[in-house]
């Protein structure tokens, strides 16, 4: 017989975890990535039809869709294994209770009362194993009025964060990069769960997405300490955010700087155009002037030029030597030709049997006991349903059956 | 009552602005112990305001979100006072030691000793001034885990370069990927989403470390670059660089397959989201809607349609919704099961029912803010551990006499002379940095 779990050879520092992955598209799958990159084994439960939406994401090569090649597949399910199950069905619901006894956590993201409509919820599960921590993640929680209620990245970061107050003045508010929300949620669940799993009983974790931008995205938790202690409205605004000056984005001669170099910072912004005489007159280093509008306009008669005598780079290399606050703002092609990002790994490159050889985000930190590895690449649908239902000890004849029934 | 998850683990917080800060916190709820570092000679920068006594003139000029205090005042403590800083400063402990001089660093060792991991986020030659390394921890402390969240990572060109959230997420790639589809990116404006990343990040790492001590008894370092962490959240700009080589313009508030926006309703300056991901919620969606004639314009037949000639639909949706409130729109469109939901500002989030009813709010005394408060509690639930604020934001060094004298068993004739030296306090000097 096949050992059901496997991995316990791997040096991270998950690998002794066992994980059932019930999860789709972004949120659920970066959490239970997480925990397979430090080396849990995760076994991916995907629909029989299909599977995980995210294999219809795409983007695709050529943009030819193809559901062993969607990136954000491919992105979010590595080193974890495939097996399909049709949840509507007696026998794929003991083939899950039974994985269940063994495993340390589940995480799932259906609807809530979807789980327990498959006969699968909580307090069914920890009948059979009291130390499983189960993760439930859902748009807006297991509980309360919009518990039943569907969602997007848009609408849970204007629900939730602090759209009301991106953007400028006389426009609509602005979300975040695409599904962005999504990933900080998923890092979020995956911290609850380790919580969880330290504890070392058995509990359910209830994730809402919402509340993930509520209690931790951008501004969002001081913009609502704003209001309860001085009733302020946060307003879109292009210096809502900023103050003083230089701060925001700047042209340069290929692209696009942002400096934050405002206030205290002053005197480091002049260092860093070569302290031209102009701007060491006095008039220019009094508390009151990074507040007067109309230095702020002569000032930018000098900064606008000098930046634009100068590429991104450099304007974000000689305010890094002042200790100016600054970035260059990239497209991913000029983050992936930059040589520090290359010479510390920060991305990985490896083969998928159908995808093939392909760069990926890589480690998100380093662990000098306990590497993140990639030991293999997303899984193709139910790769791995066989050898798990084997290590559960089904022959090959009941697999040949189940199959024929649709239950894998 | 029922233990919470860290109980026992105590965690040394040295750490500025906002992903250390936050890293810490969320180990904070989880029960560990952490106390967190500072001194009285010099402010941290950004992390507790610009300056340690500054006029009610800089508190006024400052965003909202740093620095709206009761009444803008500085008051007694001015850096006790920022929502900034106290938007998660729950659950910690409040220590005071000057590092710069020798005595300082003795305490620091006597503290390591004493503790079981370390969290800082500076950048990387400060804690090389300092004399801090992972080497130094472990000779120290064998088992210590140590979790440092430079920007850039401590190795490498960057690794001494200054960044805010904002400035790393134009780095990796994130900035171009938000703002007006038809505006250059100097209309950007500032978000900190990358803060953010690497604070929840922060945290699963030292709890994936605690988690592989409790097995194999080890301690180790953790490097977490963070504007390395945030690759992984544009992925799909990622992949499809990987792919085809192609670079992503902005995308508004539009969505690579979702027809989506963000549309005016009834009242001042009032919004609503609504996405629609297939032909069934367009039907939902115009059923719900009293199927206008404008949803027959052979245009919109198709989800390709409609997401070809969005601003066409856009017009035509935002006449409706208009006409409503956001939460009528999104009590009318949800009803239907379509996706839509209101853009709420601070008042909307407190008078929100469900949040309400979730309880994610949690009432809070702060002595320096002269009130109680309502405070963002732990972004997730546990249903056998109270994962709740234990104590109001962390003041600086109120708990200086717990930690010298219960944790490092620091007799009074010492903690007497720790205070003639400038360790302990709980006031900058007037001529601090």
């Amino acid at each position: 017989m096949q050992e059901l779990w496997g991995e316990h050879g791997s040096d991270g520092a998950l690998s002794d975890l066992r994980i059932l992955d019930f999860t789709h598209y972004v949120t659920g799958p970066y959490a239970t990535k997480l925990l397979a990159d430090y080396g849990a084994d995760v076994l991916k439960v995907e629909r029989v039809d299909g599977g995980d939406g995210a294999r219809r994401m795409g983007p695709f090569p050529n943009d030819k869709p193809h559901p062993e090649k969607s990136g954000m597949f491919l992105h979010l399910n590595t080193n974890k294994r495939s097996i399909t199950l049709n949840l509507k069905s007696p026998q794929a619901r003991e083939i899950v209770m039974r994985l269940a006894e063994s495993a340390d956590v589940m995480v799932e993201s259906f609807r809530p009362g979807q789980m327990a409509a498959f006969g699968l919820d909580y307090t069914t599960l920890r009948a059979v194993n009291p130390q499983l921590v189960m993760t439930s993640i859902s748009n807006f929680g297991q509980t309360g009025p919009y518990r039943d209620f569907r969602a997007s990245d848009l609408i849970i970061y204007g629900m939730g964060g602090e759209m009301y107050s991106t953007g400028l003045e006389d426009r609509e508010p602005l979300k975040l990069g695409e599904n962005l929300a999504l990933y900080q949620a998923g890092a979020i669940a995956a911290t609850a769960t380790m919580g969880a799993v330290f504890a070392a009983s058995g509990q359910h974790v209830d994730v809402s997405i919402m509340e993930t931008q509520v209690g931790s995205i951008d501004r969002r938790m001081s913009m609502l300490l704003a209001y309860q202690y001085n009733g302020e409205i946060s307003k879109r605004s292009a210096s809502a955010t900023a103050g003083g000056y230089p701060n925001g984005v700047y042209i340069c001669a290929d692209g696009y700087v942002q400096i934050s170099g405002g206030r205290n910072y002053f005197d480091r912004v002049v260092a860093m155009m070569g302290a031209p005489d102009a701007l060491l007159e006095e008039r220019w280093h009094t508390p009151e002037a990074q507040y007067d509008p109309e230095l702020e306009d002569e000032f930018n008669t000098y900064f606008i030029p000098w930046c634009l005598e100068r590429t991104k780079q450099e304007v974000w290399h000689l305010a890094q030597e002042a200790h100016v606050l600054s970035g260059p703002i990239n497209a991913t092609s000029d983050l992936a030709s930059d040589d520090n990002f290359r010479q510390r790994s920060a991305f990985a490159e490896f083969d998928h049997p159908v995808a093939g050889k392909l760069l990926y985000p890589g480690r998100p930190f380093t662990m000098n006991e306990s590497p993140w590895s990639i030991r293999r690449p997303a899984p193709l649908l139910g790769q791995h349903t066989d050898e798990v239902l084997g290590g559960l000890g089904y022959g090959k004849e009941d697999v040949a059956q189940l199959r024929r029934q649709g239950v894998i | 009552m029922a233990r919470l998850p860290l109980e026992g683990i105590r965690i040394l917080d040295m750490t500025v602005v906002w992903a250390g800060t936050y890293c810490a916190t969320l180990l904070a709820d989880l029960g560990a112990e952490v106390i967190r570092l500072e001194s009285i000679k010099r402010l941290p920068p950004i992390t507790r305001g610009f300056m340690p006594y500054p006029p009610k003139s800089v508190i006024e000029g400052l965003p909202a979100f740093v620095a709206a205090m009761p009444g803008r005042e500085p008051g007694k403590r001015p850096w006790n006072r920022y929502p900034l800083f106290n938007a998660h400063g729950r659950n910690k402990l409040g220590m005071t030691v000057d590092l710069t001089q020798p005595s300082g660093m003795d305490i620091f060792k006597r503290l390591v000793a004493a503790s079981d991991a370390f969290v800082e986020n500076n950048v990387t030659e400060t804690m090389d001034k300092l004399g801090i390394s992972y080497k130094l921890m472990r000779e120290i402390n064998p088992r210590i885990i140590m979790l440092r969240m430079p920007a850039y990572g401590n190795s490498g060109a960057y690794r001494n370069y200054r960044s805010l959230g904002v400035h790393m997420e134009g780095v990796i790639g994130h900035t171009i990927t938000r703002g007006y589809e038809d505006m250059d990116q100097s209309s950007s404006t500032n978000v900190f989403a990358a803060d953010a990343a690497g604070g929840a990040q922060g945290a699963f790492a030292m709890l994936a470390a605690l988690h592989f001590r409790k097995r194999t008894g080890k301690g180790q370092l953790i490097e977490l670059a963070q504007a390395e962490n945030m690759i992984a959240y544009t992925g799909r700009f990622f992949m499809d660089y990987a792919m085809n080589g192609r670079d992503s313009g902005t995308l508004g508030n539009r969505h690579t397959s979702a027809v989506q926006g963000c549309y005016p309703c009834a009242g001042d300056d009032r919004w609503v989201n609504i996405t629609l991901y297939d032909d069934d919620d367009w039907s939902a969606f115009c059923d719900a809607i009293g199927s206008p004639s404008w949803t027959a314009d052979a245009r919109f037949a198709t989800h390709a349609g409609r997401y070809e000639h969005q601003a066409a639909l856009d017009a035509r949706i935002a006449a409706w919704t208009r006409q409503h409130g956001r939460y009528e729109v999104m009590r009318i469109l949800q009803g239907a099961d379509v996706a839509a939901g209101p853009v709420m500002d601070q008042r909307d989030a407190f008078a929100d029912p469900h949040l309400q009813e979730r309880g994610i709010f949690e009432e809070v005394y702060h002595e320096d803010v002269e009130g109680s408060h309502l405070y963002v509690g732990a972004p997730y639930k546990m249903s056998d551990a109270p994962i709740k604020i234990r104590s109001g934001p962390v003041r600086l060094g109120a708990d200086n006499e717990y930690v010298y004298k219960q944790v490092l068993g620091v007799s009074d004739e010492e903690y007497a002379e720790f205070e003639r030296l400038g360790h302990i306090g709980m006031d900058f000097p007037p001529d601090a940095e």
